[in-house]
C-alpha cells in the first residue's frame, strides 16, 4: 500500500456518507462512495488550500458538478478541516447549511453550487479565465458524473475551454456506467467518452479511479499537453467499498437500514 | 441604443479594470473599439449561451465584473436555467444585456421576439431588471447595473431610436423618471416603446388632456413610491411596454395595485397580447399588429377617461 493514509482517509469518508445517508434518509449513497478516492486524493494530495483561508483568491478550487454526492464532498471538507466533522450529523436537517446538494451561500469550501447537472464546468471556466485575466497561478478542478455527461451545456464548455486553451483546468468523470435509471450506455451513446473529449481539444486520459497512487501520479503532473485542459475518464465502480453496494444501482436511492450501516462500517474496518 | 451600449462599454472599460465582455458571437465590427482598448477583456464565446452564462457567473466569483451580450431570447430564455442557478442563486454581480429587444427585431420572426423576457427574469430572485428608454437612459443604466453589487439584466432595444432626453439623466436603480408633467392622467413607460408614450402624451394634449409621463427605467425593484403616489392623484394611470400583457411591467404595476386595495385610480395596460406573430413584418408594422400605435393608445385612453 503506498499510501495507507489516503486509504484510511477514503475508508473514513465512506463510513461517513453511508452514515450520512442512513441518518438523513437521503438518496445518491452509491454515487457518493464512487467517487470518494478521487476527493481523498485532490483534498490530500493535489488542492493548493487553507481550510483556514477558504476564500483565499489564490487557492485551487474543485468543483462538485455531480452535485447528488453532496455527502462525500461535506465529508471530505469536514475532514479535511474546513469544518468539524460533528457538523455532519446536521447533513439534511431542518435549518442546517446541509442540503442535498451542495448550496451556494454559508458552506466553507464549497465553491459552486451545482445540483442541476451540467452548471459545473462553465462555472470552472469562469474561474479558470479569471486566473488568466487576474495573472494568477490557481487551477480548477471539475468533477462530473458519466451521466451529466448526457448535459449539452457541458460540450458547449469543452470547447470554449478548449478554444481559450485553458490548460489550467481539469475535468475528472467519475465514469461509474450507471447513471439514475439504468446503464449510461444504453441511455445515450456515452461510448467512447475519452474520445468525445480528445476531439473537443482536451488532453485526455483514462485511469481507474480507485488508485491513490495512479490519480496523484497524473494530477500531480498538470497540465499534461501545454495550452490544452486535461480530461481524466476515471473508471470506477457505482457503491465502491460496500461489497454488497457495488455495480448494484438500486444503491441509487436506496437508504441503508441500521443492519447494512453496522454490516459497511465493520466491512470498511470502522468497527 | 445599441451603439449608445457599446460607446459606454468602451468608456465604462477604462474606468474599471474588473469589467469583462462576453459576445455570444454577435456585434461584428461593434465592438471593435472597446476590443482595441481591452484585448484581453473580450471574449466572443460562440453561438453557446449555456456556457457562456456559467462562464460569466465563475468570473464573477472570481472577482471580475462580467457583462453578457447576445440577441434578447439567447441571452435570457435559451440559458434561463444558468441564469437562475449559477447568477442569481450565487447573487453575482453579472450584468446580462439583451440586445433587440420586444419586437425590435420583428421581421427576423418571433424566434428573435422577447415579449415574456421581463416576465422571466423578474420572477427570478436577487435579480435587477432595467429597461432604458433611449439610448441616453442606456448609457446611464449601463453605469449604474455596474455599480450595483448584484444580477442586473439590461433590456436593450436596436439602434436609432429616437431620443427622448436632451442629456444622460441621472439614474438611481429603482427610482423611476419624470418624462414631463400633467394633471389629468399618467402613463407609465417601459424600455424602448418610450418615445410611443411621448407622441401619445403630446396627441393627448392637442385633445386637452394633460399627461404626466414617466419612465420607469427599472421594472424591478419597482418604484412603489411613485406608484403610490400617482395611483393616487389620478383617476386614470396607464402603462405601456413592448413586451407581453401577461407577466411583465404592467402586470408588476398591477400586482403591486392588487397589494394596495386604496389606490383609487383605474389601471390601463397596454402590451402585447398572448399570442406568437404569424403574420410578419418591420417593427412598426409589429406594434400595429398589436395594437401599440399612438392612434390606438389615444383611442382608448379617450374611452376609459371619459
Amino acid at each position: 500500500m503506498p499510501f495507507p493514509t489516503l486509504d484510511l482517509t477514503a475508508k473514513t469518508l465512506r463510513g461517513a456518507v453511508v452514515e450520512m445517508s442512513h441518518r438523513a434518509g437521503a438518496p445518491h449513497l452509491a454515487s457518493s462512495l464512487s467517487c470518494i478516492d478521487i476527493l481523498t486524493v485532490l483534498y490530500w494530495k493535489i488542492l493548493r488550500l487553507d481550510p483556514k483561508k477558504p476564500q483565499d483568491p489564490d487557492r485551487d478550487r474543485f468543483i462538485l458538478s455531480k452535485g447528488h454526492a453532496a455527502a462525500a464532498l461535506y465529508a471530505a471538507l469536514a475532514h479535511r478541516g474546513f469544518y468539524p466533522a460533528e457538523d455532519l450529523k446536521k447533513y439534511v436537517v431542518n435549518e442546517s447549511r446541509f442540503p442535498e446538494h451542495p448550496p451556494a451561500v454559508g458552506l466553507p469550501g464549497v465553491e459552486a453550487a451545482t445540483g442541476s447537472l451540467g452548471h459545473g464546468l462553465p462555472m470552472g471556466l469562469g474561474m479558470a479565465l479569471a486566473a488568466r485575466i487576474l495573472k494568477k497561478k490557481y487551477r480548477v478542478f471539475v468533477l462530473l458524473s458519466d451521466g451529466e455527461c448526457n448535459e449539452g451545456s457541458n460540450w458547449e464548455a469543452a470547447m470554449f475551454a478548449a478554444g481559450q486553451k485553458l490548460s489550467n483546468v481539469c475535468v475528472l468523470v467519475d465514469y461509474n456506467k450507471w447513471q439514475a435509471t439504468g446503464r449510461s450506455r444504453d441511455i445515450l451513446a456515452i461510448h467512447p467518452l475519452d474520445k468525445k473529449w480528445e476531439a473537443c481539444g482536451w488532453s485526455t486520459l483514462e485511469i481507474d479511479g480507485h488508485d491513490h497512487s495512479g490519480l496523484t501520479e497524473v494530477l500531480s503532473a498538470l497540465p499534461r499537453e501545454d495550452g490544452k485542459p486535461t480530461a481524466i475518464i476515471a473508471h470506477t465502480i457505482k457503491g465502491k467499498g460496500i461489497s454488497f453496494m457495488e455495480d448494484d444501482n438500486n444503491w441509487h436511492y436506496k437508504i441503508p437500514s441500521v443492519a447494512e450501516v453496522a454490516a459497511a462500517k465493520k466491512e470498511l474496518g470502522l468497527i | 441604443m445599441r451603439n449608445a451600449f457599446a460607446q459606454e462599454l468602451t468608456a465604462l472599460a477604462k474606468e474599471e479594470s474588473r469589467l469583462v465582455f462576453l459576445s455570444g458571437d454577435i456585434g461584428n465590427k461593434l465592438f471593435d473599439a472597446f476590443k482595441a482598448e481591452c484585448p484581453n477583456r473580450f471574449y466572443n464565446c460562440g453561438v453557446a449561451e449555456q456556457n457562456m452564462m456559467g462562464v460569466a457567473a465563475g468570473l464573477a466569483k472570481s472577482g471580475l465584473r462580467p457583462i453578457v451580450y447576445t440577441i434578447t431570447p439567447f441571452v435570457t430564455t435559451r440559458c434561463y436555467e444558468q441564469i437562475r442557478v449559477d447568477v442569481c442563486y450565487h447573487n453575482l454581480p453579472v450584468i446580462i444585456a439583451g440586445v433587440g429587444s420586444g419586437l425590435s427585431y420583428a421581421t427576423l420572426g418571433p424566434t428573435h421576439h422577447s415579449l415574456e423576457d421581463i416576465a422571466f427574469l423578474r420572477a427570478l430572485p436577487e435579480m435587477t431588471v432595467l429597461c432604458p428608454g433611449d439610448a441616453m437612459e442606456v448609457r446611464a443604466c449601463l453605469r449604474a447595473a455596474l455599480k450595483h453589487s448584484g444580477p442586473v439584466y439590461l433590456r436593450l432595444g436596436k439602434k436609432g431610436e429616437p431620443v427622448i432626453h436632451k442629456e444622460v439623466p441621472k439614474v438611481t436603480i429603482g427610482r423611476a423618471l419624470e418624462i414631463q408633467r400633467g394633471k389629468d392622467i399618467c402613463l407609465l413607460s417601459t424600455g424602448n416603446i418610450l418615445p410611443l408614450a411621448v407622441d401619445a402624451a403630446n396627441s393627448l394634449a392637442d385633445s386637452r388632456l394633460s399627461v404626466q409621463v414617466f419612465s420607469f427605467h427599472t421594472v424591478k425593484p419597482l418604484d412603489t413610491g411613485v406608484l403610490e403616489e400617482v395611483l393616487a392623484k389620478y383617476p386614470l394611470v396607464v402603462t405601456l411596454e413592448e413586451h407581453g400583457l401577461l407577466g411583465g411591467f404592467g402586470s408588476a404595476v398591477a400586482e403591486w395595485r392588487a397589494d394596495h386595495p386604496e389606490s383609487k385610480a383605474r389601471l390601463l395596460r397596454f402590451g402585447t397580447r398572448d399570442e406568437f406573430m404569424h403574420s410578419n413584418g418591420d417593427q412598426d408594422f409589429a406594434r400595429a399588429y398589436f395594437g401599440l400605435t399612438r392612434e390606438n393608445i389615444c383611442k382608448k385612453i379617450m374611452e376609459v377617461y371619459k
